[in-house]
């Protein structure tokens, strides 16, 4: 290990039953410097800093810190602390109802009095010292969520730390707060405190950070001097390059004429979610996808065209006709379906049967009069499980007890069900094995083929270049770019997403 | 029904092989501990008092020939229990939670039926009329947790707990402050006996109220929708679900099932009592929802499994009786058959009864295959 180094893992291994979650990872933290972490969802980021902090066990490799002879072994998150690794979450882990003294000295040192004016006092100083804007004594509910941020770091810098852990503190802030964290993170990087910066936003990662370690699917990527290191190299590092075995589907893949007529189109859409104002048209039989960094707004504007956040302006046509779509249920009467992003939270109805979650739509549909007979859900379910090969004991079976890739084609048959002729599916391959990746994408060509509209978000680009016709890339909520025949391209993609022009600017 | 016509042909076929597998799935369904509680109950009974269950064929005050027996008077009594378990499990799977002041809306609710019973001669109509009202009231009032519940989403418990503390001064202020009674024949039919019908009324109500409400949720998809939105209400509401319609409607359910209750009892005792009408009867249908195998936490559920429960809760205390415990110890032994009956039922227990099950099954295959090797060494 060498002198300026405060913590080095060699070779990390950690398997979660039926994924294998990191592979041969190494990462090295220097001292006085902002590392960040890259790499898309399910990258291994999160795990990464679970077995740095000792929330899981590792399988394999060594962790080295600084001061301590030899590899450590680090079995549970009082281990990391005690080890000088303080971990800030995304989620604020503190007591609101407490103040901010309280809150700093919470569950440390053993006394059975406590001097509060003392606490109060010392917090104080702690507070001056970060320039962090707040006193002890004020609760710390009534701060903003950046204090609030900036108080768990305070808390954990001020326990010794050597290793500063943040993961995606800036999700919930505004511009002015991130602002205040970063000078606060700069700060403590002059004290020689190593950081380790986990975010999704590209635009931070340049302002703050020294060095990038990137990691795709579990394995390392590379680690790099972020002076060295322009965007669109970084987001290839994280996307992967390699178009695996899907070529042989872009030949399926047809052209859409110009002239073929609209079936949706949006003018100024936009919701309570924060996603600037936008227009978007889709042709009958076009697959079309949004592309983007996570975080970017790909998933927000397609909620926003399903009505699933709450629509706050804009005007929608479906096949030429104006109409009002404020409710999930006005979509699916204009014979749109949409699979949502997060599948157990906004998908499944977990206890419910297979037969019972795929026909809940179309039962929504028909009306709350006209139940369909048992006979006719079986007939449906047995109909789709067999068409989507979905394994399923039976199709009594409760859907949580099926695998994620099986649990995304019930939904798929969901809305399949419904004959939908605009069907929005937001990452339906996430988290699936790449045999029923394979068999969503060739069932949204076949869908393509038959004339339904679909529009089909993906993180990982060479498969939206094997099923997509027309791409628009967004980032930072915005549209930067529609691209399409030619422009194809993973590389011009990769422009786009790093610098490309603003559509409405 | 084309339907039925099937299932008859398909009964036909291997008519055994039905029933034991019926028997099978039973024992893995939620409904094993109601019924094999039921059972013991029912065992225990018998063994203590042969004659417990005989039902005999009486002449009553009125002249009429009537059933009675242990029986009839648990079926007669578990009455307004099993109505309202019925309300409480479709709210529980909706919200999530419970709603405590059944006992304080019913006491309501009669209040109100009374108030118009006397307000002249008792007839048929007058008698429709005050349910009618009274429902309406009810409804109201249920809707007013339902509102805070599915609007402003204050925990079914603390959202009920206003009108279960002001439920009964309210039923209070509806007759002013007094317990007036009501002398009607008919009122006498409908919490008694008709004539020539030897089966108490409430027990011909509930069959009617059972069946009533099972026929609803077959002939809409009401109960898809209450247990989509128990479950995973922002994925119903993807669906095209409206989560806080859904819930409404629970509690209009509701406030038909208090009504029920509450008239009912009226129609018993022939009078009203705002303190003591009901009393305590949430804990009960709480409890016969969980008795019946339903999570409290919401979601899915079966109405037979509370139905069962209320019923249990009703034999036990018949039982009780019986065994001339005094009325204020067998709420005492009643709680320790529950806690028997819930801990058996609780998901530890049931991991630990099915390890025990594989350890059995691999000691007989065990002992199977060494019977076997030995049969083969001779």
């Amino acid at each position: 290990m060498r002198e300026d180094e405060v913590v080095t893992m060699r070779g990390i291994y950690k398997e979660f039953p039926g994924v294998k979650a990191l592979e041969n990872v190494n990462f090295t933290l220097r001292k006085g410097e902002i590392h960040a972490l890259m790499g898309e969802n399910g990258a291994g980021k999160s795990t990464l800093v679970k077995v740095l902090t000792g929330v899981y066990p590792k399988d394999g490799g060594e962790i080295c810190i600084s001061g301590v002879e030899g590899p450590v072994n680090i079995k549970s998150p009082q281990d990391a602390q005690d080890l000088g690794i303080s971990t800030v979450y995304q989620e604020i882990t503190l007591c609101p109802n407490l103040s901010v003294a309280e809150n700093i000295f919470i569950g440390r040192g053993k006394y059975t009095f406590v001097n509060k004016r003392a606490q109060e006092k010392k917090a104080d100083d702690i507070l001056t010292r970060l320039n962090i804007p707040t006193k002890g004594a004020q609760q710390l509910g009534s701060c903003s969520l950046a204090v609030q941020q900036m108080v768990a770091i305070a808390r954990a810098v001020d326990m010794e730390c050597k290793v500063l852990i943040l993961d995606e503190p800036t999700s919930s802030l505004d511009e002015r707060e991130v602002a205040l964290l970063f000078t606060l993170m700069r700060d403590l990087k002059a004290k020689g405190v190593g950081i380790i910066f986990i975010t999704h936003f590209l635009e931070q990662v340049y302002e703050v950070c020294d060095r990038i370690t990137v990691l795709r699917n579990g394995h390392y990527v590379g680690e790099y001097l972020l002076s060295e290191m322009p965007r669109v190299d970084l987001i290839s590092a994280m996307l992967g390059k390699h178009a695996e075995d899907m070529t042989n589907l872009k030949n399926e893949k047809r052209a859409v004429s110009k002239d073929a007529e609209v079936v949706y189109s949006a003018k100024h859409l936009s919701s309570a979610e924060g996603v600037r104002p936008f227009d978007f048209v889709i042709h009958k039989g076009e697959v079309n996808g949004f592309t983007g960094l996570l975080g970017s707004g790909r998933s927000e504007s397609v909620r926003a065209i399903f009505a699933a956040d709450r629509v706050t302006g804009g005007s929608v046509e479906v096949d030429g006709v104006k109409k009002k779509i404020r409710r999930p249920k006005d979509a699916m009467k204009s014979k749109i379906g949409y699979l949502p992003e997060d599948r157990k939270g906004d998908g499944i109805i977990q206890d419910l049967s297979v037969r019972e979650n795929l026909i809940l739509a179309m039962q929504v549909l028909d009306g709350f009069f006209k139940p369909l007979s048992k006979r006719k859900q079986e007939e449906f379910a047995d109909e789709f499980i067999k068409l989507l090969d979905i394994k399923t004991a039976s199709k009594e079976t409760p859907i949580k007890s099926l695998s994620g890739g099986n649990q995304q084609k019930v939904i798929l048959a969901r809305w399949l069900l419904t004959h939908p002729q605009y069907l929005i599916l937001d990452e339906p391959t996430r988290g699936i094995d790449v045999g029923t990746k394979l068999e969503i994408q060739k069932q949204v060509l076949k869908l393509a083929k038959e004339g339904v509209s679909v529009t089909f978000i993906s993180s990982e680009i060479p498969e939206m270049l094997a099923v997509c016709q027309r791409l628009i890339v967004m980032r930072d909520r915005k549209i930067v770019g529609e691209l399409q025949g030619e422009e194809l391209s993973q590389d011009v993609i990769m422009q786009t997403i790093a610098g490309g022009e603003v559509q409405n600017a | 029904m084309p339907d039925n016509a099937k299932q008859i042909e398909n009964k036909g076929s291997g008519f055994l092989q039905k029933v034991t597998g019926a028997i099978k799935g039973l024992f893995q369904s939620q409904l094993a501990i109601p019924v094999i509680a039921l059972l013991i109950l029912v065992l225990f009974n018998l063994i203590r008092d042969p004659s417990f269950f005989s039902i005999s064929i009486n002449t009553n005050n009125f002249g009429n020939k009537v059933l009675s027996g242990n029986l009839i008077s648990i079926l007669n009594g578990a009455s307004e229990l099993v109505i309202l378990a019925i309300g409480m499990t479709l709210v529980t799977s909706a919200t999530r939670g419970q709603d405590i002041s059944i006992g304080a809306t019913a006491a309501i609710a009669g209040s109100v039926f009374v108030k118009i019973l006397r307000m002249g001669n008792i007839t048929v109509g007058t008698i429709i009329l005050g349910v009618l009202t009274a429902c309406v009231v009810t409804i109201l009032f249920c809707l007013f947790n339902g509102v805070l519940i599915a609007k402003f989403n204050i925990q079914p418990m603390i959202a009920s707990l206003i009108l279960f503390t002001a439920g009964r001064p309210i039923a209070y202020a509806i007759n002013g402050g007094a317990t007036p009674n009501v002398q009607s024949n008919l009122i006498n039919y409908l919490g008694g006996y008709i004539p020539y019908v030897p089966i108490p009324t409430p027990i011909i109500i509930v069959v009617i109220f059972i069946v009533a409400i099972s026929i609803f949720l077959k002939r809409t998809t009401m109960s898809l929708y209450i247990q989509s939105v128990g479950i995973n209400e922002k994925a119903a509401k993807l669906n095209g679900i409206n989560p806080t319609l859904t819930k409404l409607s629970v509690f209009i359910i509701l406030g038909v099932c208090v009504t029920l209750a509450g008239c009912m009892n009226v129609c018993r005792i022939s009078l009203i009592n705002h303190e003591t009408i009901l009393k305590d009867i949430e804990m009960d249908a709480i409890l016969a929802v969980a008795i019946g195998g339903n999570s409290l936490g919401g979601g899915k559920y079966k109405l037979s499994g509370s139905i069962l429960g209320a019923y249990i809760i009703q034999a036990l205390t018949t039982t009780l009786y019986a065994m001339k415990v005094s009325s204020t110890a067998v709420k005492a032994y009643k709680a320790i058959v529950i806690i028997a009956i819930v801990v058996v039922g609780s998901p530890v227990v049931k991991a630990k009864f099915s390890q025990l099950k594989g350890i059995i099954a691999s000691q007989i295959s065990k002992k199977r295959e060494s019977k076997r090797v030995q049969a083969e060494a001779r």
